[in-house]
């Protein structure tokens, strides 16, 4: 079934293109699986939302109030999302600057998946602007607020979403058989990996930054000014955790598309990304602890907020880091899933303290921000549109299966030559 | 420490020529006399407003002074009703007056944007839709982005968004900033029968302050909330009572707002140069070590 696509190797004229796009447009697959049914009534009625939203104001739509200015939209739309999409800076890290070859199968869906987050989620902002038409102000024009923390975040998203596309980009050349293009792209690789790094060491602690002038807003135990460091630390095993919830059910829908070996290769990976989950979840629950200790707030653990405090650090950060331990000492591949969903459950809760719940505790519930439904069902859209996405280019794009063969004839040419070219170099330098 | 801070981030920007224009051609703003200054201010002198709430009485003339300036629906300052509740400004009403029950007795307070030195909405507005006039009032402009970042940042909670408009706009008060560059004096401080209220350059303010609690030391607590707060603030108040019991935040401190992402802020040009020659370092380390594998591999 799949072998009918890669006939992109004929285009030779812009005509020959269309042919190939349109034929690619079509759907493939059965239409009326349980997720279509479930998904595309959600998403017409959200695009439905946001045509009303956009005409009659954010108030029509949204439980927003002057008490609350941010709700899920930024909350867990933006903050979560792009905590998510952590996985892409890591896995870029760990494949091209350390080489670890092991992870190169997760790593091209992992960068679609980052992509296409900051695409939806991060684009989801603009619903979230009361004045989106202005959304080009902080790029272009002459009044740059170069002192504000969001400047910079704004910044980072649109150059990160470059970078991130340069990243995948040759992915996009091998489907459209472009062999000289993807030759260019392909060189441009490691430089937008390092300047991506960069952006996202910078832009993942930028929205914890964000809440750093609210602090009289943020209850104690929250908030610290160190949050930029916990949001970094956070997304390293947030990205993760997404990898191994979004690979896995990437191999259960696409399974067709990969050989045994890749099974094997990706029980593998979970192993290790479980480790790395571990120890970055350590890392960040001893950085909570020195942070607790530090700031004196113990007697504020007895109260309410005390107790949905310890929930999320020790249910959701501590729990899960022991899940991991075992999971991957043992090879139970089932509690390494189950401690995945748990850490990310433990990322939304976190988030959301920042921007919800912890925001403002001292708010009576009756004057609470609890997001509408149409908010939810337009979140529900967004999330469903980008799985479509994703699983158009999946199924047409070589994201988890094989690159033709071309592409890696090519690749592997091109190393020889650099071991040619650089051998001698190195001996000389060894000397 | 404000005026520095300001003008450098100026500097850094480059860009306020576009909405600098109507602070620049303004230029000095002249207090008339009757309200006790002396002569023109100069513009390196942020202006104010002083409220002494043992002299309001709860009128509510302010309000509607307020609303009728800014183009508001107008309160009925006849009906007291509302003052059983304690009301917050909204985006229709960029000042309310309410009353407080003390220890000695009635109290009313007057609130509404308090133009801190230092704005935490100025530090957090993105295209400098928020400005500190170098002249001191803060002043909202419409290349506003709708992100609302100035609404958690500031520590009074004071803008407000108009969520019921597809073209919605960030309100609160100005200290009439159209008012003052026609050289008139802000509204509320026109309307005050009691001379509650005081306008003039911030320093005269505070030594006017100090004058009535060192004259009348019964009568005056020995603080002025604004001075200090949140690195002081354009309005001050003075008033006969603690000043959490009349609805203030005396938890606030005296650190300007924007000092708390600067750290981070600081931080950014150096992540950016470091971090990348770090990873080309690794970079080229492990390809040198891939290199050497590849070449093993081969023999």
């Amino acid at each position: 079934m799949m072998k009918e696509i890669a006939t992109a190797g004929e285009i030779k004229n812009i005509k020959d293109f269309w042919v190939f796009i349109r034929s690619e447009l079509k759907p493939r697959g059965k239409i009326f699986t349980t997720f279509n049914v479930i998904s595309l009534p959600i998403i017409l009625l959200g695009a439905v939302l946001i045509v009303y939203r956009l005409a009659k104001g954010l108030g029509a739509v949204t439980n927003l109030s002057q008490e609350f200015p941010w709700g899920i939209w930024i909350g867990f739309d933006v903050m979560v999302g792009v905590a998510f999409a952590g996985g892409a800076y890591i896995l870029t890290f760990v494949v091209y600057i350390l080489r670890t070859d092991k992870y190169h199968p997760v790593v091209r869906a992992t960068v679609l998946n980052g992509f296409l987050a900051y695409v939806f989620y991060a684009g989801a902002i603009l619903l979230d602007l009361g004045r989106w038409w202005n959304i080009v102000n902080p790029i272009l024009g002459n009044k740059f607020g170069v002192n504000s923390v969001l400047f910079l975040v704004s910044w980072h998203f649109l150059l990160y979403m470059i970078s991130l596309f340069i990243e995948f980009s040759p992915v996009v050349a091998e489907w459209l058989g472009f062999k000289r293009i993807r030759k260019i792209l392909a060189s441009l690789t490691v430089g937008a990996v390092i300047f991506g790094i960069a952006l996202s060491t910078l832009h993942q602690s930028g929205l914890g930054a964000l809440f750093l002038m609210a602090k009289d807003k943020i209850h104690p135990l929250w908030y610290t000014e160190f949050i930029p460091v916990l949001f970094f630390t956070s997304s390293i095993f947030a990205g993760l955790s997404m990898v191994i919830f979004e690979g896995t059910i990437s191999h259960k829908v696409f399974g067709n598309q990969l050989s045994h070996e890749d099974h094997v290769s990706f029980n593998n990976i979970t192993l290790g990304l479980g480790k790395a989950c571990a120890g970055a979840m350590f890392v960040y629950f001893f950085m909570k602890i020195l942070i607790l200790i530090h700031g004196k707030q113990w007697g504020l653990l007895a109260t309410p907020m005390g107790y949905w405090y310890l929930t999320e650090l020790m249910g959701l950060v501590l729990l899960p880091c022991f899940m991991f331990l075992r999971g991957v000492r043992y090879k139970n591949f089932m509690v390494i899933r189950i401690a995945a969903i748990l850490s990310m459950l433990g990322i939304i809760i976190n988030r959301l303290n920042f921007s919800v719940i912890a925001y403002k505790w001292y708010v009576p519930l009756s004057q609470r921000y609890i997001p509408s439904w149409m908010e939810i069902v337009i979140t529900l859209a967004i999330l469903f549109t980008e799985v479509w996405v994703f699983r158009w280019i999946t199924n047409r794009m070589p994201v988890l299966r094989k690159s033709p063969d071309w592409a890696v004839e090519e690749e592997t040419h091109e190393k020889m030559i650099t071991i040619r070219k650089e051998a001698p170099q190195w001996k000389a330098s060894a000397m | 420490m404000g005026i520095n801070r300001r003008s450098f981030l100026k500097v850094l920007g480059g860009g306020i020529v576009g909405g600098g224009i109507a602070g620049a051609a303004s230029g000095n703003i002249v207090i008339p006399k009757k309200l006790g200054a002396e002569e023109p201010v100069s513009p390196k002198q942020f202006v104010g407003i002083l409220v002494d709430t043992t002299r309001c009485v709860g009128c509510r003339s302010c309000e509607a002074a307020c609303a009728e300036t800014n183009h508001l629906p107008v309160p009925d300052i006849a009906d007291s009703s509302v003052l059983e509740k304690g009301r917050k400004t909204t985006q229709k009403q960029l000042t309310v007056v309410n009353r407080y029950q003390t220890d000695k007795g009635e109290v009313f307070v007057k609130q509404q944007c308090m133009h801190c030195n230092q704005p935490g909405c100025v530090a957090a507005c993105l295209v400098k839709a928020m400005e500190k006039r170098k002249e001191g009032p803060v002043t909202w402009a419409s290349n506003c982005m709708g992100c609302r970042y100035c609404m958690p940042s500031c520590p009074f909670e004071m803008p407000k968004f108009e969520y019921e408009s597809s073209n919605p706009r960030i309100q609160k008060c100005t200290l009439c900033w159209e008012r003052l560059e026609k050289g008139e004096i802000p509204a509320c401080v026109d309307a005050c029968p009691e001379k509650a209220l005081t306008f003039g350059p911030r320093r005269q303010l505070i030594e006017e302050a100090n004058r009535r609690i060192y004259q009348k030391p019964g009568e005056y607590i020995t603080h002025i909330y604004g001075e200090h707060e949140v690195g002081g603030t354009g309005y001050l108040y003075i008033s006969k009572v603690p000043f959490e019991q009349i609805g203030f935040r005396t938890d606030l401190g005296t650190i300007a707002y924007p000092e708390y992402s600067k750290g981070f802020l600081y931080s950014v040009p150096i992540v950016l140069l470091l971090w990348p020659a770090f990873l080309i370092g690794v970079n080229t380390l492990t390809k040198r070590e891939e290199e050497k594998r590849r070449k093993g591999g081969e023999r």
